[in-house]
């Protein structure tokens, strides 16, 4: 992929509205790289490049939004939606090296509620790295379930970051403390956190975020942004690769802006409409047939000795 | 007599007082106790005004969990799940703006005035 670093007219000539566009079109196995901050569809490169990619590269898989204990009209099953989701990471050629779960593991923050979704996910024997949905902190100790489940380690509300193979990975909760008429929230402390922790890592160093709620505004009408994702973006400036993983809008958007790439994952539970396309961002109920391609997972592929990161997106169905 | 009379006044002090009490203390919670409706990711009506001693009830319709937290937080309901509601009794006077604890951009206002 080293060729679409030095040839800016053939990046540009892809085009990101075209990924975008198979993005959309193709709903599944949709692979893409970033080459110096600007995504390329992995489909367009050929499929023994992506196969280069995927080979010499080591893998992660996002799960977001499983909301067990949702059963209502858009899917009465969310927890078998979740063992289907399971079910075809397991079934993975490739092994992710671990996973990351974006948020809203839960749909009210009950004990029975965290305990099915710690076997079903656990049960497949990966690493999960967590970080809370605002679903997940709704218990009668405002928070203190998720914590004493997935708090050990993490700072505050429950943020972190780790080292794997060369990148680097933040944690980040946006879903505590929110104001009234606000977005997400990050917060003083956990800013100043970042600004501490990225002081050691070098700029070559590509970067992984992850939180819950969108850290660019999808669509500040329905609250899918954070209020205060530009002071963490401008932490994150002077760093080559910055990939940013979101959940809580239940559908694939993504943006770049600059050397940041933004990504949003399905749902394992119940879709939510496109911003705008409804009178509320609540689940959107589908015909029966059509849920399981509207849920699904994430994988992202690193490549070893670069800074190419390649998403590919698969449904349920 | 005056034994008599003194304790006559004095249960009349005690059933007027007791009759302005529930007359005016102890929450209006008819039928018609006015309710703020959850609805689409917002309170209907956004704007309620009431008298004191008004108990409000919030009633969460969506199939979402909402949180309706004061302003001022001088109430916060637990999460709502569907059909769940929450019942405040507003005392005193003045504008109470509140907003859910999950979808801040959610917000509303009950106005309390004699």
């Amino acid at each position: 992929m080293t060729h679409h670093h030095d040839d800016e007219s053939g990046r540009d000539g892809i085009s990101r509205r075209h990924a975008l566009e198979c993005m959309i079109w193709a709903g599944t196995g949709v692979l893409w790289t970033i080459s110096g901050g600007v995504p390329v569809s992995l489909n367009l490169l050929g499929a023994a490049q992506a196969a280069e990619a995927m080979a010499t590269g080591f893998t992660f898989l996002q799960i977001s939004d499983s909301h067990i204990g949702f059963d209502k009209a858009a899917n009465p099953h969310a927890i078998d939606t979740l063992k289907e989701a399971m079910g075809k990471i397991q079934a993975l050629p490739q092994k992710p090296a671990f996973m990351i779960h974006t948020g809203d593991i839960t749909h009210l923050s009950k004990p029975a509620q965290f305990d099915n979704a710690a076997e079903i996910i656990g049960g497949a024997g990966f690493d999960v790295h967590y970080v809370p949905g605002e679903h997940d902190l709704i218990d009668d100790g405002n928070g203190k379930a998720y914590l004493g489940r997935y708090g050990k380690g993490t700072k505050g509300a429950g943020w972190y970051s780790f080292d794997q193979n060369g990148v680097h990975f933040v944690a980040l909760v946006n879903v505590v403390n929110l104001k009234a008429g606000g977005l997400g929230n990050l917060g003083a402390e956990q800013l100043a956190w970042l600004a501490d922790d990225l002081k050691a890592v070098s700029a070559s160093m590509p970067i992984v975020v992850f939180a819950h709620i969108p850290l660019w505004a999808v669509y500040p009408e329905w609250g899918w942004g954070t209020d205060d994702a530009a002071q963490a973006l401008g932490l994150l400036k002077r760093f080559g690769s910055v990939t940013v993983l979101n959940g809580h809008i239940h559908q694939i958007m993504q943006k770049v802006e600059g050397n940041v790439t933004f990504h949003t994952a399905r749902s394992t539970a119940f879709p939510q409409p496109a911003p705008g396309t409804a009178a509320s961002p609540g689940p959107m109920t589908v015909p029966a047939g059509q849920l399981r391609g509207l849920l699904g997972t994430s994988s992202v592929t690193v490549k070893q000795g670069g800074q190419d990161l390649a998403i590919i997106d698969s449904t349920l169905a | 007599m005056i034994c008599i009379r003194l304790p006559a006044r004095h249960m009349a002090a005690i059933l007027t007082a007791f009759t302005l009490t529930t007359a005016t203390c102890p929450p209006l919670r008819a039928a018609d106790a006015p309710m703020v409706k959850i609805e689409n990711f917002a309170f209907t009506p956004r704007e309620l005004t009431v008298k004191p001693g008004t108990t409000v009830i919030f009633r969460n319709d969506d199939d979402i969990p909402h949180l309706v937290v004061a302003n001022d937080s001088s109430f916060r309901s637990k999460a709502l799940d569907t059909g769940d509601t929450y019942e405040f009794t507003f005392t005193k006077a003045g504008d109470f703006a509140y907003f859910c604890g999950l979808h801040p951009h959610m917000q509303g206002k009950i106005t309390v005035a004699p």
